[in-house]
């Protein structure tokens, strides 16, 4: 059971509600590879996601979870051209949750804003990415995946390589797996390293080298192309020289390491399409094992059971 | 005639600290004495067992007229104010239109002409606040603002600051100012440090208000001019401003009370009532601030006092106005987490909230006889929780809500005048 109404980010997870979502997702993914994808499971349970931002696979994912489970997902395409915002988000909300909607995934450009409606609405609520604070479906899903392939979280040493400044999905990496323990590493050009970034419990490199030498898992962060306008970097051909994912640099990490990537990937940027294709390059698991954990959580948070009684 | 009676009387600028009486009559202070007889005519003010202040003064408050009246308004602003204990307050320019001409300095006196909390103008330093075009400063002077400022923002640019402390030194007019310099701002809305680390809010280092100090020390110290440092956050701009200080350079300095109470973390809830500019900085900074408060560095506490609208604040962090109501609760919190404390004394305080601001801006600020009997009685022994619907200010967005605060105002009188009676504002 997850203690809070809301699953907001890793942040404020216990390894015991990790454990519990890793472990009905391994369920989960059994259904996944049946040939018959359905359960009835979540039959009559209404959710609808809430996209604020743009984007295909995590909106993808979480409607392919609820159709294996037989929930109702509604899709709202929210304009974010309206000036009152936070006005359009609370009455969006309450107006289908009055229509019955029990659960909101909602993915949102503003850090807290899930936050925010999850203190005014009565439905639970998911974040699916807010603002650059966090990612925590995706979080969990590198999780389930580094557990899945290397074993005890605890024994591993990450290195989470890129835009760490901007990444939603690397705050929630670093809040999960410091929770377990795990030796996390934290690598990129300074201007892309926040402030006072240690005090999270991470190493933190601007050496890649030094950063991959190693390491159990490596996990390259998507780098946004405007970020070379802002004064953050001169040019992209000059990230990828000191800081994308060469075959050259993979040889750093452990022969049994493995390579993640959220996706969508800038190949020639942050990667080289021959890591991608690297036998031990598990990006593609990462997008089943998505659904998988979205699937936990929609069971978690609409059927409100423990992992025993799915099994 | 009024006669205050045995209250304990604390006014550092006239060295008193005592168990006293004071005598009113006429709109002025007539006798500070002990026991002082009682006459048929007079109307005692039994303050047994209350603190009398000064009446308080408060340097930074937006009343939001001309243009934002639903937000606040000079009534329901000096209504606030009177609660609060302040006898005097000084309304910031950055309205719609700015308060950059004598009319609108004549209009805001007018809808001010019979409230009872005295409300002083501070005009904008350039037109239309951003622009490169002195006010007519002097004119506006002359209809009475005691200060000049472009809230909100810094005089714009290093040259036309230096001209704006240049042409107001005839006029004797301080240059307030909001140090933000804004590219290293890059449209921040917290503090960078570990909070806007992992909370992924965009920071505002402390620099950014570090670099304008630094120009305005440097242009104050070239004009002879005089800089006043509003709601200082950064212990780097409290090192500046001490060290400017030591050279004798004209500059002063005040801070608020949200930033001697708070700090980033209050930001973790994500509430938008902890989005504030500049913003709550981190614990070493809140220590540098107590520490500038008690050397004499920073010379005032001032609310800068931001009503917004609820709907204007009920928003993702991200879209919030800056800013929080202040009036109601400053000295009540001022007194609950520093004097009680032990960590600055009454007479600090009173200094603070009273003196140093009436001596700066030429406001009085001290109970002196022949002045204006501007008087605060504060009740030590009241324990009170903010609840931000009992505010006489339209504005609810205090991070102090639920707080249990010890110590409010009672009477708040006004050149001899209750302004707040028993707690109630007349």
């Amino acid at each position: 059971m997850l203690k809070a109404k809301d699953l907001l980010g890793l942040r404020t997870l216990s390894t015991d509600e990790m454990d519990e979502i890793m472990r009905v997702a391994i369920p989960m993914k059994d259904i996944i590879m049946r040939d018959i994808k359905k359960v009835p499971t979540l039959r009559g349970k209404s959710m609808a996601t809430l996209f604020f931002e743009n984007s295909t696979r995590t909106k993808s994912s979480f409607e392919i979870a609820a159709k294996y489970l037989s929930a109702d997902c509604t899709n709202l395409a929210v304009s974010t051209s309206s000036v009152q915002k936070g006005e359009t988000l609370i009455d969006t909300a309450i107006t289908l949750e009055v229509m019955g909607i029990e659960l909101f995934v909602m993915r949102h450009g503003a850090s807290g804003a899930p936050h925010f409606l999850g203190r005014n609405t009565k439905a639970r609520i998911i974040n699916a990415g807010d603002g650059m604070n966090e990612h925590p479906t995706q979080g969990l899903l590198d999780m389930f995946t580094m557990k899945d392939k290397k074993g005890d979280l605890g024994n591993l040493t990450v290195t989470i390589l890129g835009d760490v400044a901007h990444s939603r999905v690397a705050r929630s990496n670093i809040w999960g797996l410091t929770k377990y323990g795990a030796n996390v590493r934290v690598v990129g050009p300074e201007t892309l390293l926040p402030i006072e970034l240690q005090k999270m419990g991470v190493e933190v490199y601007t050496d890649v080298d030094k950063a991959l030498k190693g390491a159990d898992v490596v996990n390259v962060l998507r780098l946004q192309k405007e970020r070379q306008s802002s004064g953050l970097l001169p040019s992209l051909v000059e990230y990828n020289k000191f800081w994308g994912l060469t075959s050259k640099r993979l040889e750093l990490i452990k022969e049994d390491g493995i390579i993640m990537h959220p996706g969508p990937m800038n190949r020639g940027v942050e990667i080289m399409p021959e890591v991608y294709e690297d036998p031990r390059s598990v990006v593609d698991e990462q997008v089943t094992n998505g659904v998988a954990i979205r699937m936990a959580l929609l069971f978690m948070m609409l059927g409100g059971k423990t992992s025993d009684e799915i099994n | 005639m009024k006669l205050i009676k045995d209250g304990h009387i604390i006014d550092p600028a006239n060295s008193i600290d005592d168990i006293m009486d004071i005598l009113i009559i006429d709109e002025k202070i007539s006798k500070i004495e002990k026991n002082i007889e009682v006459k048929p005519e007079y109307e005692i003010i039994n303050a047994k067992g209350l603190m009398v202040f000064p009446g308080l003064i408060d340097m930074h408050v937006h009343l939001r007229e001309p243009g934002f009246e639903y937000k606040e308004t000079i009534k329901t602003g000096l209504a606030a104010a009177a609660k609060g204990g302040f006898t005097t307050i000084a309304c910031m320019p950055n309205t719609k239109p700015a308060i950059d001409e004598r009319t609108i300095v004549e209009a805001l006196d007018r809808k001010a002409r019979g409230a009872k909390v005295n409300l002083k103008v501070i005009g904008a330093a350039t037109k239309n606040i951003d622009s490169d075009q002195l006010t007519e400063m002097g004119d506006m002077k002359e209809a009475g603002i005691v200060a000049i400022s472009n809230d909100g923002k810094p005089v714009k640019n290093a040259y036309i600051t230096r001209r704006v402390l240049e042409y107001a030194k005839k006029f004797d007019l301080i240059l307030i100012e909001h140090c933000e310099d804004e590219s290293m701002a890059n449209g921040g809305f917290i503090h960078e440090g570990y909070y806007s680390t992992i909370l992924g809010l965009k920071g505002i280092p402390r620099e950014a208000e570090d670099l304008i100090v630094a120009r305005d020390i440097a242009l104050a110290k070239m004009t002879g001019g005089k800089v006043h440092i509003a709601h200082i956050s950064s212990k780097n701009s409290v090192d500046l401003v001490r060290e400017a200080k030591k050279q004798g350079i004209n500059i002063t300095a005040e801070v608020t009370p949200q930033h001697l109470v708070l700090t980033d973390q209050a930001v973790e809830s994500f509430d938008t009532s902890t989005k504030i500019n500049p913003p709550f900085r981190s614990e070493q900074d809140r220590e540098a601030l107590i520490a500038g408060l008690i050397d004499g560095t920073i010379d005032m506490i001032a609310t800068d006092h931001a009503p917004h609208a609820r709907w204007e604040k009920e928003v993702e962090f991200a879209y919030a106005p800056f800013g929080v109501v202040g009036l109601e609760t400053a000295v009540s919190l001022m007194y609950t987490k520093l004097v009680k404390t032990g960590i600055i004394k009454y007479s600090t305080l009173i200094e603070k909230m009273a003196n140093n601001p009436g001596r700066i801006f030429n406001l009085g600020g001290e109970l002196k006889i022949g002045n204006d009997a501007d008087i605060t009685l504060f009740d030590p022994n009241i324990e009170w929780i903010v609840n931000p619907d009992e505010f006489y200010s339209m504005g609810r967005n205090t991070p102090f809500k639920g707080w249990n605060l010890d110590g409010q105002v009672i009477h708040t009188i006004v050149k001899g005048d209750f302004a707040l009676k028993n707690g109630k504002v007349i």
